[in-house]
């Protein structure tokens, strides 16, 4: 699998798109989303809420596990993704695309985000 | 965890070569799914599916003495099955707590395959050997003599068929006969723990991959696909059949499972338990435990194994298994609750997820049946 050269990546297998007017979209890799399984619930952020970086702001459940959520920054989230909430095997079947989890607007960010190189590293063999 | 300490099946290679993802189960690197355990789950119930299953425990019972010795050691009536004929069955500890859910196949008069969890397999082969003291019967550990290959679903009999010239449609529901598939000895088994019509084909080890190959081309035109251990958690679910550890446990007897009619003092001779289960009927009838029952959820949110049944704020049970049903598209789940609250329809259930109560339907099991 591939992970796309314009993301960033948290050590919590989240993504992080490039901010558009200071907004970024975050989604979970396709590495976390096979690890997962068939994801059956999403329970995302609300739109309003503040998240902080590392620390839970939501749920996502598989056939076998649950697992938390975390946001990659700390933000205002500005939107989330109805599809996905929907139809969570969106988050399998399109992980950094149609299955990308919530916008936030972003206040602060960790300085150990990854690149796609040093992520996909982290996960060799 | 060291995956050199694992144990691997004649297949293990085949496994990895299709892209299984792989999971530690009781000591065997086993698969837990190839691709998506829903679509998996899917093929079982309208197509075919094909199971490794080589880590369930294989335990071989000959001798003049061997129907009477598994009479005593088991709570099943062992003598009364009929050559070439399958029973579902219980080894309980004396206090009748349960050891293992078993499957003793007679394979001739006095040859029996008792085949046990893999989890528990060295536990009855310890128990067996143990309670065979003073009978004319041998004990054989066979675990490493087979490979177990399960092939379900509803296509499932044509695709053997294709490869065998044994009498399947001779061959009912719990019966197994020795035959060839695609030209390897074989046991062959109608049974299964999918819910759906199946085949369990044990064979040598050396022949395991042989033969799945085989059943993969001859699966090919109909949909088979391989499928792992993850969506036969939820098939088994579905169609209300319990697992050890989660519906079974020592700490329960089998009256308290529900499962009191596999418990048979009619038949001859005293058994390890007798006393013990004899109690836990008469209580059961008087004074009814926590009674098993199917809870279907009203919402999206998947209770699991260990999770409170609550009522009005009060703790009425606990979940067993708990999973999305692909079939009902729902999640769904096996629980002990107290009998005031385990009829069909009951109003107020609720499990406890995470510190939110959610609303869930008493349902009687299974959730699923085939169409016969």
């Amino acid at each position: 699998m591939s992970n796309p050269q314009q993301l960033r990546y948290s050590k919590e297998h989240e993504w992080l798109s490039a901010a558009e007017n200071g907004v970024s979209t975050v989604g979970i890799t396709e590495f976390a989303a096979n690890a997962l399984g068939d994801v059956v619930y999403a329970q995302l952020p609300e739109v309003g809420s503040t998240v902080e970086a590392g620390e839970t702001c939501g749920e996502l459940e598989s056939t076998k596990s649950v697992s938390d959520l975390y946001s990659p920054v700390s933000g205002e989230i500005t939107e989330i993704n109805e599809d996905v909430v929907n139809d969570p095997s969106l988050v399998n079947s399109a992980p950094f695309e149609g299955g990308w989890l919530f916008k936030v607007r972003v206040t602060d960010e960790p300085a150990d985000l990854l690149s796609a190189d040093e992520y996909t590293a982290q996960n060799a063999g | 965890m060291s995956s050199s300490e694992l144990r691997h099946t004649a297949l293990d290679a085949l496994h990895r070569s299709l892209g299984a993802t792989m999971t530690d189960f009781a000591g065997w690197d086993m698969p837990l799914r190839y691709g998506s355990e829903r679509d998996e789950h899917v093929a079982v119930r309208t197509r075919a599916g094909l199971f490794d299953l080589s880590h369930m425990g294989e335990i071989t019972v000959t001798g003049a003495g061997a129907a009477a010795l598994l009479n005593h050691a088991l709570v099943g009536n062992i003598a009364s099955v009929g050559v070439g004929r399958a029973r579902y069955t219980m080894i309980c500890q004396a206090d009748g707590g349960i050891l293992d859910d078993l499957i003793v196949y007679r394979l001739a008069e006095t040859e029996y395959m008792v085949v046990a969890n893999a989890s528990n397999a060295q536990v009855v082969l310890d128990a067996l050997t143990e309670r065979a003291g003073g009978f004319d019967a041998e004990v054989r550990d066979d675990r490493d003599a087979y490979a177990l290959i399960a092939v379900q679903g509803p296509e499932s009999p044509g695709i053997l068929k294709s490869l065998t010239d044994a009498d399947l449609d001779g061959l009912k529901y719990y019966a197994g006969l020795p035959g060839t598939v695609a030209g390897v000895p074989a046991l062959i088994a109608r049974t299964g723990y999918t819910g759906e019509d199946g085949f369990e084909l044990f064979v040598k080890p050396e022949h395991a991959v042989e033969l799945w190959q085989a059943l993969t081309k001859a699966g090919e035109g109909v949909g088979l696909v391989p499928c792992g251990l993850s969506c036969r958690d939820t098939l088994r679910l579905e169609a209300g059949m319990p697992l050890y550890g989660h519906e079974l446990t020592t700490a329960l007897t089998p009256f308290d499972a529900g499962l009191g009619r596999v418990v048979k003092f009619e038949k001859e001779g005293d058994f390890v338990g007798r006393e013990a289960l004899a109690e836990a009927a008469a209580r059961a009838e008087q004074n009814p435990p926590r009674v098993l029952v199917g809870l279907v959820a009203e919402g999206r949110r998947i209770p699991r194994a260990g999770f409170a049944v609550v009522s009005g704020g009060a703790v009425i049970g606990e979940v067993t298994s708990g999973a999305p049903s692909p079939t009902l598209g729902k999640p769904i789940a096996m629980a002990y609750v107290d009998a005031a609250h385990a009829a069909p329809g009951t109003e107020g259930v609720g499990v406890d997820i995470r510190g939110s109560h959610e609303p869930f339907e008493v349902v009687a099991l299974p959730f699923y049946k085939r169409q016969k």
